[in-house]
């Protein structure tokens, strides 16, 4: 079967976000592939071992991206394809989706899995919208997945609860934290890696203009969270201190 | 990299020539790949090892076992046996890497270093066809595991003085071992010892026992002052049938096995005690980021910040010297054929191409640590002397350093033996530059530096290399062939030596760096850089002056003052504010950075 995964490279969940310009800074900083799209490589995996097939990892990003993708690949998927992005100017989600969706446009395509969000946008927004483009079913925050036939058995995370659904391929799945362990990548994984193929691909690879995939959002501000001040310890009378917090709670933190 | 063999740079000879940059190499110079093996190496360590430390220092041997299987499984173990025989054969600075990220594993590293290292090696180097495919498949996928067995109670630093006998037997097939190794980690669980042992009670030879040979037990687990995860017990022979075909090399040759694995083991010592300084560091940075005492962080107080930039620095220079070292090896061995490489005994040569590195990295290292760790703890104030604190688990950790894999004091010893004995061969041109030299001293005049970065630490480091020709020539001069006598004058000279050899790499590192990145973004490199050369100077200096006064008296005493103060004179940099600048950067971090 033919198995996609649709990967992006993100900031290391331990990264300080510092803001210069306007703009997040990537000086310095260590990427990593977004955990919950490592999910979606695990799964894909275990897919492909379990009903043969192989697996390709794509991303759309910058060349660096390549770095990421020879993890994958080093994980244990078969081929990476990398869509350079460079040369959109004002990039968002919808770029992202106009892209992929015209990649997978002459690809067959048996499952598609992705994370469920990423850890640095979290809009979580490709996964639906790109099923959407190619009128195929969706089922996100999946942590469990059963592939029987053609049909595919998936248990959601709906809010805390539990849902079970069945769906027909092709579908496209997106991942949420719990669906697995990911591997990480074993050392004869990595030296194999450096001989698996990996595809650079141009938007006019893909006959697309870079116009046709220009955002539709305009950020307007980015700002950090305002740091959190010290606590406040109310004195005095138990009954003192209930006036004021009633107080302090309608004037200062206008909560009631 | 990639250099023919007659380009090759000789070991020792940092001494007297100049570096070409472009030789030596950095950190910096680290491939994807080998990073993407790191960071299996440091999750490993993270996700399967760190949540059993405790256990783990309980010495719990049958997990330390099932952790080595896992290690096993992702390749860890296979780093340097070759393809053929079940390994990966990964490049040594592959092997480096992984080596110091088991470092935050405590002493599971040791058990982890012990079995890839001197247990695995001396059959991966010396083994015959037959010995390398009956015991390394399984040495590198963790279904056997190797310990090493060269002490005894009664020969530790003088190995050849070793009492464990094996005589052949009367049908000629097999050599009968008896007696006691001592101190010999992995013994509680190994499966598989090089034993060190004299045939007829002369020829000294060494022999892969396994564990299952009749006559083959071990003592009870010593009790130590750290390192207490690893297992540590005597290996007892008694009538040991070790079939003939398990001598390893050649009869009465042990002690060139024993010579290269010790190379082999300094080295890794040191790229381990990188890891463990990081360490160190990063638990100090952040503790001190979260200790409040008079109402602020610790971490404002600019004393706290001056034991974080000594303690960087250190490790940085650690990190430099010992890179560059494995460098040196990885470069003689990128010019292998694939033959060649199946060769061990000529990969062992191009490690002991470079001994005397090999034991400056081991000196250096391990102190860097001690004083690292020391250090740490004493950040950590009352609280880093309790146990439930990793610093303090560091802290006896470290102090094994300074003892195993030859002492300090041998180490130190060796740098200057082997230098002589370098030059005594022709080697190295050390006789010429020293009467060169002494006539050049007759008129020697103090010289200004340039004032661009590093101009001053590359004429540093000139004059260090000056000073050294001097002591150490007037040394061999005065008493000849008694001067290995002089123990505390080659300590003196090893000494000196090793700044050298350190000052040189991070000055590299940071020439490097600035070459490629441009002095904003070297600012660090060159302050750890402008830092270290300063202090290792300034003690090139104390250590000349107190050997030059046990080598000279009077009037040429005088005569050498004045040529060494004239090659000492500088004008010393504010490292009280350099330092404050490294610490900054540390505690943003928390972490070691460059």
């Amino acid at each position: 079967m033919n198995i996609y995964v649709i990967m992006k490279r993100t900031f290391d969940t331990e990264e300080k976000i510092a803001i210069e310009n306007g703009e997040i800074s990537d000086d310095g900083v260590n990427f990593i592939i977004n955990p919950y799209d490592e999910y979606a490589i695990e799964e894909a995996i275990k897919l492909r071992d379990d009903n043969d097939g192989e697996v390709t990892v794509v991303t759309v990003g910058e060349e660096e991206a390549e770095k990421e993708l020879r993890t994958a690949l080093a994980m244990g998927c078969d081929k990476a394809v990398l869509i350079n992005n460079e040369d959109v100017e004002d990039y968002d989600q919808f770029s992202t989706t106009v892209i992929l969706a015209k990649y997978f446009e002459d690809k067959e395509y048996d499952i598609i899995l992705g994370g469920n969000v990423t850890m640095d946008n979290g809009t979580g927004q490709i996964g639906p919208r790109l099923a959407e483009k190619l009128g195929i079913a969706h089922v996100s925050t999946i942590v469990d997945l059963k592939l029987k036939g053609e049909k595919l058995t998936v248990e959601r995370d709906a809010e805390g609860d539990a849902e079970v659904i069945e769906v027909s391929l092709p579908v496209i799945v997106t991942a949420q934290q719990g669906l697995n362990e990911p591997r990480y990548p074993s050392l004869p994984g990595i030296m194999k890696a450096k001989k698996k193929p990996l595809e650079v691909l141009e938007l006019d690879d893909l006959d697309l203009d870079e116009d046709d995939a220009e955002g539709l959002t305009e950020s307007v501000e980015v700002f950090l969270p305002p740091e959190k001040a010290a606590g406040k310890v109310l004195e005095g009378d138990m009954e003192d201190q209930v006036q004021e917090l009633v107080k302090l709670l309608r004037t200062e933190a206008k909560v009631i | 990299m990639g250099s023919t063999t007659d380009k090759l740079i000789k070991g020792g000879a940092f001494v007297i020539d100049d570096l070409d940059l472009n030789r030596m190499f950095v950190p910096e110079d680290i491939t994807d790949e080998q990073k993407m093996m790191a960071k299996t190496t440091e999750d490993y360590i993270r996700k399967e090892v760190l949540p059993h430390k405790e256990e783990l220092e309980k010495q719990d041997l049958e997990l330390t076992k099932k952790l080595l299987k896992k290690a096993g499984d992702l390749g860890l173990l296979g780093a340097d046996v070759p393809e053929a025989y079940g390994g990966i054969g990964l490049d040594k600075i592959s092997s480096s890497l992984i080596t110091e990220k088991f470092a935050p594993a405590g002493s599971f590293s040791l058990s982890y270093g012990a079995h890839v290292g001197i247990g695995s090696l001396p059959i991966v180097l010396f083994g015959t066809e037959e010995q390398k495919k009956k015991y390394l498949p399984g040495l590198a996928t963790g279904t056997k595991f190797a310990a090493y067995a060269l002490t005894e109670p009664g020969s530790g630093s003088d190995a050849r003085g070793a009492k464990a006998t094996a005589k052949l037997n009367d049908e000629g097939t097999h050599y009968i071992l008896n007696g006691e190794k001592q101190w010999i980690t992995n013994s509680g669980f190994a499966d598989v010892f090089v034993v060190y042992a004299k045939i007829d009670g002369e020829q000294f030879s060494a022999f892969i026992v396994e564990k299952e040979f009749v006559g083959v037990s071990t003592g009870a687990e010593e009790k130590k002052m750290g390192i207490k995860a690893s297992s540590t017990r005597t290996l007892i022979l008694e009538d040991v049938k070790v079939p003939k075909e398990n001598l390893l090399g050649e009869a009465g040759r042990g002690h060139i096995i024993a010579f290269n694995i010790l190379n082999i083991g300094r080295y890794k010592l040191a790229v381990g005690v990188v890891g463990a300084c990081k360490r160190g560091l990063e638990l100090a940075a952040k503790y001190a980021n979260e200790r409040k005492q008079f109402k602020q962080p610790i971490a404002k107080f600019s004393l706290i910040q001056n034991k974080l930039a000594n303690m960087a620095v250190r490790t940085y220079a650690t990190e430099t010297s010992v890179y560059r070292t494995v460098g040196l090896f990885a470069d003689r061995l990128d010019t292998f054929t694939e033959e060649d490489e199946r060769d061990g005994k000529k990969v062992a040569d191009a490690i002991a191409e470079y001994a005397i590195e090999c034991s400056l990295n081991k000196v250096f290292a391990s102190e860097a640590l001690d004083f690292v760790a020391d250090e740490a703890v004493q950040i950590h104030g009352g609280y880093g002397y309790m146990s439930e604190y990793e610093v303090e688990t560091i802290y006896r950790d470290s102090r094994i350093n300074r003892i195993f894999e030859g002492t300090n004091e041998i180490n130190r010893l060796i740098v200057p033996g082997t230098l002589l004995k370098k030059a005594m061969k022709g080697e190295l041109p050390l006789l010429q530059k020293a009467q060169t030299l002494q006539e050049e001293l007759m008129m020697l005049m103090p010289e200004q530096p340039g004032v661009a970065p590093l101009d001053k630490e590359k004429y540093l480091l000139k004059n260090a290399k000056k000073i050294f020709l001097m002591v150490a020539g007037l040394g061999a001069q005065k008493f000849g062939k008694d001067l290995e006598n002089e123990q505390e004058l080659l300590s003196n000279v090893a000494d000196i030596v090793g700044d050298i050899y350190t000052m040189e790499s991070v000055i590299a590192r940071a020439e490097k760096s600035l070459e490629k990145a441009g002095e904003a973004k070297s600012e660090h490199k060159l302050l750890m850089t402008e830092v270290f050369t300063q202090e290792a100077f300034q003690n090139i200096e104390k250590l000349a002056k107190e050997s030059l006064a046990a080598i000279e008296e009077g009037d040429s005493l005088r005569m050498m003052l004045s040529a060494l103060k004239k090659m000492t004179r500088f004008e010393p940099a504010n490292l009280i504010e350099k330092k404050r600048r490294i610490a900054a950067s540390v505690l943003a971090e928390e972490r070691y950075t460059v």
